[in-house]
């Protein structure tokens, strides 16, 4: 399934079609272990389980799911954060899962993290300008302690940080510039892709939009390519280019944002999209909302067949056996995992 | 429809250790009975702790309600003792919280927490309760109700356990239901379930309902009406349509044009609202929008900073639900400064 995902072209127009990240047939398991003295394992929560995606150069691709649908997992087996029970991560052509030691850490300032949580994604003990630079002294540059500064007072304001505080503690800001402080730590080792785990969902509405139009700002500028992890399904529409959806550890639709917001193919798609409210009395009032009963199963005991069939409400005998659907690409750019569309 | 519940200047305070907070400052609303009402604001406008003072559920000390009435049904909620508050708590008004998790207590099981309400109440004995109670969860979709009243609270999924909170909300029909960010804590596909329950079950009950949210989406499809808070005061209150489709104030121009929208491509860029939410520690003399404010600096408006503009109705107000807010400038007229 993993050669059908492979020739994404993006509506981008910075995206030059080189693909700077490429997943295969990624899974991450977690063990579940029994025993207090002897540990042995007795399952495994399948928090990823296979898949392949490519990333374009310049471009913002989404990833979308509901808690406990693997997304954050994804985003950090990729920067191997956590290393992947099976599969192949490449990035800018190079075999990341096969990396350890010096080699990974010289990959880790190309490719940086944004965290949820501003609050707890800062050390509260070290200032914004020693949380800047530290990862300039990890990998020693600027040597002069002085050159050092300037450039941490220049990332300072390139995200919107008045460089006079440069001394200051994360207490002493709100929620909207700690993770403006963030960002200045991605950036400050010139990454060229950026995995944003939530970046947006701690902060107050009126923040949102000042990080996200930071986040597009530098990206034009710095040509950034962003993996966007969210659950807010609105605002990724807005930032991405093309968005994959997943469920319980696979993807189950993956295409350009308005192809998929527009044209939504997989039954999860659907419901997940007519499930979002819109601020807007008048469109709330004529939509029509798809509600699918139960909750999500549990990643250590995935149904057997498609993941979906507890909940979905056109399952039928197919999707209740083995092999689970493929992701196969049902219109131009646009894939879809799911026994009813293909 | 006659006006169930009237709050007038409600303010309320906590004095802290690094200050006194300004928390509510200055509220006033009516709610008619079957009304849902939509209180709108970000972290800190006040919104819950202004329904918290409703209940009398504001922890003293450090919060203190400083003045106001709060008039239900010819009572004034503020001057009640503790134990008649209590017979109106959970009977009269109930509430569902934001987190299903920290609200119901790990320890009992969800029947025991369910009779509590229906016992002390209602009157009812164990049996009687305990058939109530199922027949409750059954009606919030909670399936084999009866064997799971003896089931604690973590058996729960997320979803299920809010469910639970509704059902323990509803037990002795209230004819107000204050819900807190009930779906705050839940994923887009379970919290349409729980809306959909709740607009059904309002109608069923016919009681009359406060919902609290940041989101405006939520309010969007739930509330008659609805209410937007900042600083601790009411920026701009009326019909859902109207607020949303001819806002007044600046505060909810800005917030609306800083929310991407799921039903059109997000091709331009989002209008932003500069700046920080306020700090509640110190009272602000004029409006507490000011600093952040766009029309402000437009037009140059002093008297911003150091008067505060009064809650009046919209100029050229239409529909017959009272359209209100609070801002010297008329933003709709453009430039001409109204009072």
């Amino acid at each position: 399934m993993s050669s059908q995902v492979m020739e994404h072209t993006t509506r981008n127009h910075q995206a030059d079609g080189e693909v700077i990240l490429e997943v295969k047939g990624l899974k991450k398991h977690f063990p579940i272990s029994s025993g207090i003295v002897f540990q042995r394992q007795v399952g495994a929560v399948r928090a990823v389980d296979g898949i392949s995606f490519d990333v374009l150069r310049g471009e913002t691709l989404g990833l979308v799911g509901e808690s406990g649908c693997g997304k954050s997992t994804t985003g950090r087996t990729i920067l191997q954060l956590y290393r992947p029970t099976e599969g192949t991560v490449k990035f800018e052509g190079q075999e990341l899962s096969t990396m350890s030691g010096n080699d990974l850490r010289q990959m880790r300032r190309r490719m940086q993290i944004i965290f949820q949580d501003p609050f707890a994604s800062l050390n509260p003990r070290m200032t914004v300008g020693s949380i800047v630079s530290e990862p300039l002294q990890i990998h020693n540059i600027y040597s002069n302690r002085k050159e050092r500064q300037q450039y941490v007072e220049q990332l300072m304001e390139k995200v919107g940080l008045n460089p006079y505080f440069i001394n200051r503690y994360p207490h002493e800001f709100s929620g909207g510039q700690r993770q403006r402080i963030g960002i200045a730590r991605a950036l400050a080792l010139e990454p060229s892709f950026i995995v944003a785990d939530e970046p947006i969902s701690a902060l107050d509405v009126s923040i949102q939009a000042q990080v996200v139009n930071l986040m597009e700002e530098l990206q034009d500028e710095l040509n950034l390519t962003y993996l966007f992890i969210a659950h807010d399904l609105s605002m990724v529409r807005h930032i991405c280019d093309r968005v994959a959806v997943m469920y319980l550890g696979k993807i189950v639709e993956l295409g350009p944002v308005d192809a998929v917001y527009d044209n939504p193919q997989h039954p999860y798609t659907q419901a997940l999209l007519s499930a979002v409210p819109v601020p807007d009395p008048a469109v709330e009032e004529s939509r029509q909302r798809i509600i699918i009963s139960g909750d999500l199963p549990s990643p250590a005991n995935p149904p057997t067949g498609c993941n979906f069939n507890t909940r979905c409400p056109v399952a039928f005998d197919l999707c209740y056996q083995d092999p689970d659907p493929p992701l196969v690409e049902v219109l131009p750019k646009h894939f879809v995992s799911c026994h009813r569309v293909t | 429809m006659s006006v169930l519940l009237e709050v007038r200047d409600l303010v309320v305070r906590f004095y802290t250790q690094e200050g006194t907070v300004f928390a509510v400052n200055g509220v006033s609303f009516d709610l008619d009975e079957g009304e849902t009402l939509g209180i709108v604001g970000e972290s800190g406008s006040g919104k819950s702790v202004s329904s918290l003072a409703l209940m009398g559920l504001i922890p003293s000390p450090p919060g203190k309600v400083e003045s106001g009435t709060v008039m239900f049904e010819g009572r004034d909620l503020l001057q009640l003792k503790s134990d008649q508050m209590r017979l109106i708590r959970g009977k009269e008004i109930a509430m569902i919280f934001q987190d299903p998790m920290t609200s119901l207590n790990p320890v009992l099981t969800i029947g025991t927490q369910i009779t509590e309400s229906l016992k002390l109440h209602e009157g009812m004995n164990t049996s009687q309760s305990r058939k109530r109670a199922a027949d409750l969860l059954d009606m919030v979709g909670i399936p084999d109700a009866y064997r799971r009243l003896d089931d604690y609270p973590h058996q729960f999924s997320g979803g299920m356990r809010q469910r639970v909170m509704i059902a323990m909300g509803l037990s002795c029909n209230p004819k107000l239901l204050i819900a807190d960010e009930p779906t705050t804590a839940l994923d887009v596909t379970i919290q349409a379930q729980i809306i959909e329950l709740v607009k059904q079950l309002k109608d069923e009950f016919n009681m009359a309902m406060i919902w609290i949210t940041h989101d405006l989406g939520v309010v969007a499809g739930i509330a008659d009406r609805i209410q937007v808070m900042y600083g601790g005061r009411i920026m701009e209150s009326g019909a859902s349509h109207e607020v949303f489709g001819d806002s007044r104030h600046p505060y909810t121009v800005g917030l609306l044009g800083s929310l991407p929208r799921l039903d059109s491509s997000g091709e331009e860029k989002l209008t932003q609202i500069e700046g920080s939410p306020p700090d509640m520690r110190s009272e602000p003399e004029g409006c507490p929008f000011a600093p952040r404010c766009d029309t402000r600096e437009m037009l140059q408006l002093d008297k911003c900073w150091d008067q505060r503009p009064p809650l009046e109705t919209v100029p050229d107000a239409s529909g017959a639900v009272q359209h209100v807010m609070s801002c010297w400038a008329d933003i709709r007229e453009g430039v001409a400064e109204h009072v």
